[in-house]
């Protein structure tokens, strides 16, 4: 299947774009705003407003729920540490007690270390073990909270806004940046707890071993806060530029592969080559970069290191010297200092990949932080019980006005009454508000003033679920997610047993068709064999209303023409999914026009002629212009 | 969206005894460019390392010899040759990473630019089969991985390796009973690591596909919005989310659980050992065999050596994870592309006059066959034979299902024809190249594509040295001069998916006006003016009638006002050409042709509704 990427979006977004096509208004219409969502250049610069510390409140989100796994991870490692760090210990009590005890012939304290060594190794593996396993199971909860958390907003956004942010920068949202918090994670957790840990034990053993080396110890650490923090300063905004680069070679590498077929028959290969390449190397340097400010930090941190340590050292000899320090001491101190700067290049990756993560985190928060258009309800309403005896429901648009922020009416201020049961057909030029007064009564966009009601119901107070049992909107594209026909137009009523679900496609027609198919409606649509016409599709898509059996239906109708058997056979189960319902459809068709109990005659967002078609044909407005244009293109 | 259907998404994944090592040699041609730098770099670290160990030493003498002795000189001495070895790690610790820094992210982007590369010049075949989530997931997260190991694992692996080496050497020269306790535990190291390497390669295999999988859903989630919005949402991708999301954790705990075994292993092991050396060691010295310092010094040189040790763990998983990853690279880069024909029949026909006589378009005895179609399933195309006349406007006309799509992509050789032979001018596609066949057919798709680029841009990938004046003239064929001159930034404006999106309308239009602009000899037209307004197909027709005159075109028609254009009609029927001649004709002669150019209701407009749907349906695939 080769959707393309730019092939998505048809027509309904017709009232937001120039377009010459008027019906009746001479050649060139004025041309509407273009609705800024937030300033267009936020959009090309991949940058969404995000507050300040969004991306450490949605780490901190993410963890939450999992704290006392945090805890229990931190307390485990803490063990491990406790484990691991007595070592050097045994080994000085060893030395100190055992081998003159052992010169007395008392094994005691001997067997005692041989003991406390068993269970420090032991105790170190099992500790550790368990410390995997434990933070494995929050880092993966927390991944799988967050592509939810993504998956889940993506689809609750508005249309405006995934026609803005585009597919590619949303892939790479919940790939490529999810992958960075992953590598944090990962390593992350474990490195922060190691390190701090360390730092402390050896903190802490070092003022018990001599509080002077203590002290000294302590006051290194500052030059050291210092690099970290010009790091992070510096590498942040190397970060921030390299996801945003990563995710403009995500979009175009996706644009290629999924209009691969173009791509090949206009010879785009050698244009798109170059054009690859001139992303992935700005990626590439950008990449660098961020690795050359890791290696800077290295090379600092390690220069600290190595001056502490010897000048600690030599202090320390100073005061042995004067004795006011153990030989002792300053021996397994100077070991001690050493290990203390021995996390410094894993700390440096730690902070590598916490800076990544943090830059990613950014634009996830940017992306989580946008609103859906159309809030949930606070107070949900059910929708009423529908009286048996009539079909579909009534909607009323009560003094509906519908503008963009920017200003410039879009729909000046109306009244609509769509009786239950009718098929209202909306006839008018592109950019004549056919799609806005259609995506209003789908709840895609709210209006700014008054109410769109459902059988007295606001649209507003419906849940979502609530919402879509009562109003369905079929688009022009009639997408086929992979997997098979069956569970494509289970899409209308998920829990659809295969009885319901072949009943659905015969009514519609479109059975003869499944059966041949390879593997009739288990067949997998992304398989060969499995391709399917686009007035197949359109059966599909119809075939989903029937199941999902909506008391409102809102059909953009497809202006792709079929063959006309093809055609027929969409028509006839285009009645089949209007019947007992109340439809509205954007007709491109006059056979579509022909089937509505009313018109809609729409031009610069107000209705100009309202009627039965048979009226309208008769009369002398745009409609009965339309018709005969129509009906003469027919010939 | 079952998981289970769509997960065999790495289609050609072989059950192959694999080789860690055999899998990242083949990473060798790529890191050959840096292959100085990424050595010096391994080189130097494992210098850094060995100054890591010699620390110790120097402070083992510092405090035996001089401070004990109370030298200020030798203090000083040995602080100094401290500071000058913990300078010089730094240092060197600094030169490894920037030695490599560049040219990995080089070796990253390279990989990367190869595989767009090779997918670009993939067969159309190949793309139906992979879903772009799993390329892209080998496009982004495999090779930034392989980046990950290539910069540290593979370092860390010769780094740690020759440091656990040097550091034997030293435990043993320093005392060799002590030195072999702890050489024991490393066989049975060996052969832990090596069975945990086996499983953990599987698991993290799964991980990746299962990434890729989780990537496609995520993907098509997003490009099927649409749909999804108008019936609330996509209750089966939903699950399809939480049940991939929900395996890949499993599958990554799976990993956790794996690593917590190897880890418990890799510490607790040699640990066990270093406990028996040390109470070997102390028992000698109260024997009075060995120093205490000697000791501490030995103990100290086993502590150094116990994260090189320790990382061998988790090395040994991204080393893993990159095998996989490579492999999975490379199942796309091993696909092969199709010949192209030798040099010499290219330059034979590219030698062929492009002047008249020209023949027009030929196709002789055409048979297609999907490659991957089982041997007994028919043809979808069937020995077509067709001449389309130089000059000459010929509509393909035929019901759903019939091969119209097909037989247009075999023009510009989208899809290779099983057998027979196409020839443009007389000249067989299969002795071209195929970018020479494309250059000289220019083709308008049913589903309209712009690229990320302006709208001028776009119109002008149609012909290589269209001019301005080609460029207005195009526009005006297609009736797409009054729109784009009213976008924001005219011609400059950027549209595709980076760009302003427009109608469906206004996009066939621009698509049409690609394939004109060029004046190609041969014109290959998908139902060009579907998305069209009445208003708009009757002016467009008109201005394209000009340029058909002097163009062979094959157009796909579905109205009887499209198939105006065309001076002749064949009629495709289950994969044949049934029949040939003018509309009229057919009309009157070919009762499938009357039908699918005059559906009976849709000529007397005056019967209002079609059937209901108790009456007959016409199933498309059937009326064929």
């Amino acid at each position: 299947m080769t959707t393309s990427v730019t092939g998505q979006d048809t027509d309904h977004d017709d009232e937001r774009r120039p377009d010459d096509a008027p019906l009746a208004d001479g050649p060139d219409e004025p041309i509407e705003p273009i609705e800024p969502v937030g300033s267009s250049d936020d959009y090309t610069d991949d940058r969404l407003p995000t507050p300040k510390g969004a991306s450490r409140r949605l780490l901190l989100s993410l963890l939450r729920p999992h704290r006392a796994r945090v805890a229990l991870a931190a307390v485990l490692l803490l063990a491990q540490q406790a484990a691991v760090q007595a070592v050097p210990l045994l080994v000085a009590y060893a030395i100190d007690s055992g081998v003159p005890a052992l010169r007395d012939d008392d094994n005691g304290p001997l067997i005692a270390v041989a003991v406390a060594y068993l269970l420090c190794a032991l105790g170190a593996g099992v500790l550790q073990s368990s410390f995997i396993l434990v933070s494995a199971r929050v880092n993966q909860s927390v991944l799988l909270d967050l592509r939810g958390r993504i998956y889940r907003h993506a689809q609750a956004l508005s249309l405006d806004f995934h026609d803005r942010y585009t597919s590619g920068r949303l892939i790479s949202r919940s790939t490529s940046d999810v992958q960075s918090l992953r590598e944090l994670l990962n390593e992350g957790l474990q490195e922060m707890l190691l390190i701090l840990v360390s730092v402390t034990y050896i903190g802490g053993l070092l003022f018990y071993l001599d509080v002077g080396l203590g002290a000294a110890a302590l006051v290194s650490l500052v030059p050291l806060a210092l690099v970290v923090r010009s790091y992070r300063r510096r590498s942040a905004e190397k970060f921030n530029e390299r996801s945003t680069a990563i995710a403009a070679v995500i979009v175009k590498f996706t644009e290629t592969v999924n209009g691969i077929r173009p791509v090949k028959a206009f010879r785009r290969e050698k244009a798109n080559d170059a054009s690859f390449d001139r992303l992935n190397r700005h990626h590439e340097r950008l990449n660098g970069d961020t690795i050359m400010e890791m290696c800077r930090f290295v090379l600092f941190t390690r220069l600290i290191g190595a001056v502490a340590v010897a000048s600690i050292v030599l202090w320390g000899a100073q005061r042995v010297r004067a004795g006011d320090m153990e030989l002792g001491a300053l021996a397994a101190g100077a070991l001690y200092i050493r290990r203390l700067y021995d996390p410094l290049d894993r700390f440096a990756m730690l902070l590598n990949s916490y800076q990544a993560a943090v830059a990613s985190l950014h634009k996830i928060s940017g992306l989580l932080g946008q609103r859906p258009d159309v809030p949930e309800p606070r107070d949900p309403a059910p929708l009423p019980e529908r009286p048996t005896e009539r079909p579909g429901r009534e909607v009323v648009f009560d003094d509906v006005r519908f503008a963009y922020r920017t200003g410039g009416d879009v729909l000046p201020r109306f009244r609509l009454t769509l009786a239950a049961g009718e098929t209202t057909a909306l006839v008018g030029a592109t950019g004549a508000g056919k799609s806005t007064l259609a995506k209003l009564l789908a709840r895609f966009y709210d209006p700014t003033e008054g109410r769109v009601l459902l059988d007295d119901t606001d649209l507003r107070r419906l849940t979502t679920t609530e919402l879509r049992r009562g109003v369905v909107m079929v688009t022009q594209e009639a997408f086929l997610f992979s997997g098979t026909i069956a569970e494509n137009i289970a899409l209308g009523k998920p829990d659809a047993t295969r009885e319901e679900i072949e009943a659905a496609a015969r009514a519609i027609g479109a059975h003869d068709f499944i059966e041949e198919l390879p593997d009739g409606y288990d067949t997998d649509v992304r398989k060969r064999g499995g391709r399917i016409s686009a007035g197949q599709r359109q059966l599909v898509a119809f075939a989903r209303v029937l199941l999902a059996n909506p008391a409102v239906v809102i059909l953009d109708e497809a202006t792709s023409s079929l063959d006309i058997p093809g055609e027929r056979a969409v028509q006839d189960a285009m009645v089949t999914v209007l019947r007992d319902r109340t439809a509205l459809v954007i007709a491109h068709r006059l056979s579509t026009v022909e089937i509505a109990d009313r018109v809609l005659v729409m031009e610069r967002g107000r209705v100009v002629e309202d009627g039965t078609p048979a009226d309208l044909v008769a009369g002398t407005g745009h409609f009965s212009e339309l018709h005969r244009a129509w009906r003469e293109s027919l010939v | 969206m079952s998981p289970t259907a769509s997960s065999p998404a790495a289609p050609t994944a072989p059950r192959r005894k694999r080789s860690v090592v055999r899998a990242l040699l083949r990473l060798w041609p790529y890191v050959y460019p840096a292959r100085v730098r990424v050595f010096s770099a391994a080189a130097i670290a494992v210098v850094a390392a060995s100054m890591g160990l010699a620390m110790p030493l120097v402070l083992k003498w510092m405090v035996d010899g001089p401070v004990a002795d109370g030298d200020t000189g030798g203090v000083w001495l040995g602080g100094l040759v401290l500071l000058f070895v913990g300078l010089a790690e730094a240092l060197l610790f600094g030169l490894r990473r920037w030695l490599t820094a560049r040219p990995l992210a080089r070796v990253e982007a390279n990989m990367r630019d190869s595989l767009y590369r090779h997918l670009q010049r993939l067969p159309v075949t190949f793309h139906d089969r992979w879903p772009t989530g799993q390329l892209l997931s080998r496009a982004t997260g495999d090779l930034q991985l392989l980046r990950m190991f290539l910069a540290f694992g593979l370092t860390f692996l010769i780094v740690n390796s020759a440091t656990i080496l040097i550091g034997f050497g030293v435990l043993l020269a320093q005392d060799w009973t002590l030195g072999l306790v702890l050489v024991l535990p490393v066989v049975p190291l060996i052969v832990l690591c090596a069975l945990f390497e086996q499983r953990f390669s599987a698991v993290a295999r799964r991980a990746q596909d299962q990434m890729g999988d989780l990537t496609t859903v995520v993907e098509e989630s997003i490009l099927g919005i649409r749909v999804i919005k108008g019936f609330g949402r996509h209750r089966s991708q939903a699950r399809a989310f939480r049940l991939l999301s929900g395996e890949l954790r499993d599958t990554e705990m799976h990993k956790a659980r794996l690593l917590a075994g190897i880890w418990l292993v890799i510490l607790a092991l040699p640990e066990l050992f270093l406990g028996a050396a040390l109470v070997l060691g102390v028992s000698q010295v109260a024997d009075g065999q060995l120093t205490a310092g000697t000791l501490v010094a030995f103990m100290a040189t086993a502590m150094v050596l116990r994260w090189p040790v320790e990382s061998m763990g988790f090395l040994l998983a991204l080393c893993n994870e990159a095998a996989t990853a490579t492999d999975r690279y490379f199942e796309v880069l091993d696909t092969d592309i199709p010949d192209e024909p030798s040099g010499s029949a290219a330059e034979a026909s590219r030698a062929a006059p492009e002047d008249p006589p020209g023949d027009g378009l030929r196709l002789t005895d055409v048979v297609f066959r999907y490659p991957d179609a089982p041997p007994d399933t028919p043809p979808v195309l069937d020995g077509i034979t067709l001449h389309v006349r130089p000059g000459e406007t010929m509509a393909l006309v035929g019901a759903t299902g019939s091969g119209k799509t097909t037989l247009l992509a075999l023009l510009p050789r989208l899809h290779e024809a099983t057998s027979g032979r196409i020839t443009l001018d007389g000249v067989d596609t299969a002795t071209l190249s195929r970018a020479e066949v494309r250059e000289r057919i220019a083709m308008a798709f049913e589903e309209p594509t712009l690229f990320s680029a302006s709208v001028g841009e776009n119109v002008l990938m149609g012909g290589e040295d269209a001019d301005e004046a080609a460029l207005a003239r195009a526009l005006r064929v297609s009736q797409a001069d009054g729109f784009v001159r009213a976008l924001p930034e005219g011609l400059e404006t950027e549209v595709g998916e980076q760009g302003l999106s427009l109608s469906g309308g206004q996009r066939q239009r621009l698509a049409l006006a690609r394939a004109v602009v060029g004046r190609p000899r041969f014109l290959v037209l998908d139902d060009p003016l579907s998305a069209l307004d009445v208003h708009t197909e009757a002016r467009v027709e008109a201005a394209l009638r000009e340029v058909l005159v002097g163009t062979t075109a094959l157009v796909v028609a579905h109205r009887p006002s499209t198939v105006q254009l065309a001076d002749r009609v064949a009629l495709l029927s289950e994969g044949r050409v049934a029949a040939v001649g003018t509309h009229t004709e057919l009309l009157r002669d070919n009762a499938e042709y009357r039908r699918l150019m005059t559906g009976e209701s849709q000529l007397s407009g005056g019967r209002g509704r079609p059937s209901p749907s108790g009456g007959p349906l016409t199933a498309p695939s059937r009326s064929a």
